[in-house]
């Protein structure tokens, strides 16, 4: 199956993504290829089978909600772009 | 100099350890020739993205003073590199991305803390193919690792700088990491040892997210016992990873004598089908005739399965990658794009400008499998069907203690070869993805060469049988001599 110009323009923005022209065409033809590589799954006999949840059969385990990290606030914040009091700057969201 | 300070690059961690315990050298001499090694070398190769060598140098200072004082770990003195996946605190953590190359880490992975504890020496950072998406070294930002047997030709991915550090003899032995064969086929192919622990053995703290569910850290080498006394240390339950196994970490070290005798060794037919380079598929029988000889019994093992492990894998790990990268967003950390018209540009654009071309392609697999109407028929069934692989390891390791075959499908392929070609790409992984689908431990160590490029023979265990594979290993290289062999201009 092939993968359309429109198909592959949505998946960019659903995984935000901005690509220019050169990379969508490449992306619609190795795209395409991966898609047909993986459809082969599609032949396999799954009647019945339980999805894998966990490679070792064990469920994920839990622990007491209590506070274990201290705040870091400012020395996490030294790899941001932008920062203001202690907040992330991002461009205007609201008019 | 004398003569064993000379040679200390080309010693394995275990010689080294036993140089300093006996004082042939100190931890500062032997940091400074191998970053002088480095220094002189390493612009063949590019498998550093960072050198680290004022912080080495002051830590093999603290290791000596340890030394002295009858104090240190297991590791005091040693030298490692870490991939550069691996977040190291004050140092530039860029995963092989553009997206990261700004990326001071505010912390420490584990896996980091524990080696840096035990007292190793971190010399430096290694090259990646980015994000750990790749098996040639050839997608990372900061250009393609060299194979150290071929300056022409890939050593392997996504570990390919940790494997050319190893098999040049910068550093005794590195750390990488294993998604579908990110250890296991760069050993291969520079004739290095490479081990992928179970999944949950090693802590994946601080160890940038590709895969979650398949992504597991381990060790490269020259020798089994390297790979043992490193993966003692890195092995072992953290609070801080929900998927960390709290299980005892055997004494890997003390488990390598003893023998191999009666050790049912399972081959599976399919392995050895066309896809197989016919000379690299010789050297691995001769491997397996070794272990025989030395006391183990081979019986045929069915993987009915094998054939749909990679579609498997392109599937559930885009899906998982598209998921954990979607936190780079130009706002918290890592590449911004400049003035963004408004947010969903910022995100867009850093995005866009951020991730290489095969980071891109898999998120965007990943996206399109996850989304609506696609789920079921792509993820689902992936999951489904690996489930089916896992049934078909566990029905094998029933009759067999090991399962032994091919690590790559060929030597060392030349860098340029197969970049364009995402399908011929993925499946040099084609032998070592079921292990990463069944959560299963595995190790490539080297057996022979093929028009002089080495090859490498895989072992795979059932959960937790690291010790059995390490043993089988240290056993084989006891008996045999691949493992000696240096690139000719390495020596």
């Amino acid at each position: 199956m092939s993968l359309s110009k429109d198909q592959v323009q949505h998946i960019a923005m659903l995984a935000r993504l901005k690509l220019n022209k050169d990379e969508y065409a490449e992306s619609v033809e190795k795209l395409t290829r991966i898609v047909d590589f993986v459809d082969q799954l599609s032949q396999a006999d799954t009647g019945g089978v339980i999805p894998m949840a966990h490679p070792l059969d064990t469920a994920q385990r839990l622990r007491p909600d209590v506070v274990i990290e201290t705040n870091e606030r400012d020395r996490l914040q030294e790899n941001a772009a932008a920062v203001s009091g202690g907040l992330y700057l991002v461009p205007k969201v609201i008019e | 100099m004398s003569d064993t300070q000379q040679d200390m690059h080309a010693q394995s961690m275990s010689e080294l350890a036993a140089g300093l315990d006996r004082g042939d050298f100190t931890s500062v001499e032997l940091t400074q020739s191998l970053l002088d090694r480095i220094g002189r070398l390493d612009e063949q190769l590019n498998a550093f993205i960072t050198v680290t060598a004022e912080a080495a140098l002051e830590a093999a200072a603290r290791a000596d003073k340890a030394r002295a004082a009858g104090e240190g770990g297991v590791l005091n003195g040693l030298p490692i590199v870490h991939k550069d996946i691996f977040c190291t605190r004050g140092v530039k953590t860029s995963c092989g991305s553009k997206m990261l190359n700004n990326f001071i880490s505010p912390y420490d992975a584990t896996v980091v803390e524990k080696l840096s504890d035990a007292g190793a020496v971190v010399l430096g950072k290694s090259n990646m193919d980015e994000f750990a998406m790749g098996s040639s070294n050839e997608t990372s930002y900061f250009g393609p690792v060299r194979n150290p047997w071929d300056l022409a030709r890939s050593p392997g991915g996504s570990s390919g700088g940790s494997a050319a550090a190893v098999a040049a003899r910068l550093v005794p032995a590195a750390t990488g990491t294993d998604t579908g064969g990110s250890i296991r086929q760069p050993a291969a192919l520079t004739g290095t040892v490479g081990i992928k622990p179970t999944y949950g053995r090693v802590s994946r703290y601080g160890m940038i997210a590709f895969a979650s569910s398949l992504d597991q850290a381990g060790v490269i080498s020259r020798t089994a016992e390297d790979a043992a006394r490193l993966l003692g240390v890195m092995a072992g339950f953290d609070e801080r990873d929900s998927t960390s196994i709290d299980r005892p970490v055997p004494d890997y070290v003390g488990g390598l004598n003893k023998s191999i005798k009666g050790l049912r060794v399972g081959i599976v037919r399919q392995h050895f089908d066309a896809g197989l380079d016919e000379a690299c598929g010789v050297r691995v029988k001769d491997a397996i005739a070794v272990l025989e000889s030395l006391g183990a019994t081979t019986v045929e093992v069915d993987l009915p399965n094998l054939d749909l492990s990679v579609p498997t894998y392109y599937v559930v790990a885009p899906a998982e990658c598209s998921s954990n990268l979607s936190r780079f967003d130009g706002v918290r950390f890592g590449h911004r794009a400049e003035n963004a018209e408004d947010l969903l540009d910022l995100y867009c654009r850093s995005r866009g400008e951020g991730f290489g071309d095969e980071v891109k392609r898999r998120i965007m697999t990943g996206t399109y499998v996850l989304s609506a109407g696609y789920y079921d028929a792509y993820y689902l069934k992936a999951q489904q069907v690996r489930q089916l692989i896992a049934d078909d390891f566990k029905q094998a390791f029933a009759a067999v203690d090991v399962i032994a075959g091919p690590t790559a499908p060929s030597p060392a392929f030349k860098l340029g070869d197969k970049v364009d070609d995402p399908i011929t790409m993925y499946l040099n992984d084609i032998y070592t993805i079921g292990a990463n689908l069944a959560g299963l431990p595995a190790m490539s160590i080297p057996c022979g060469f093929v028009d002089e490029l080495p090859v490498g023979l895989h072992l795979v265990g059932g959960h937790f049988a690291e010790q059995t594979l390490l043993r089988c290993s240290h056993q084989y290289q006891q008996a045999t001599d691949w493992h000696t062999a240096c690139p000719a201009d390495f020596k």
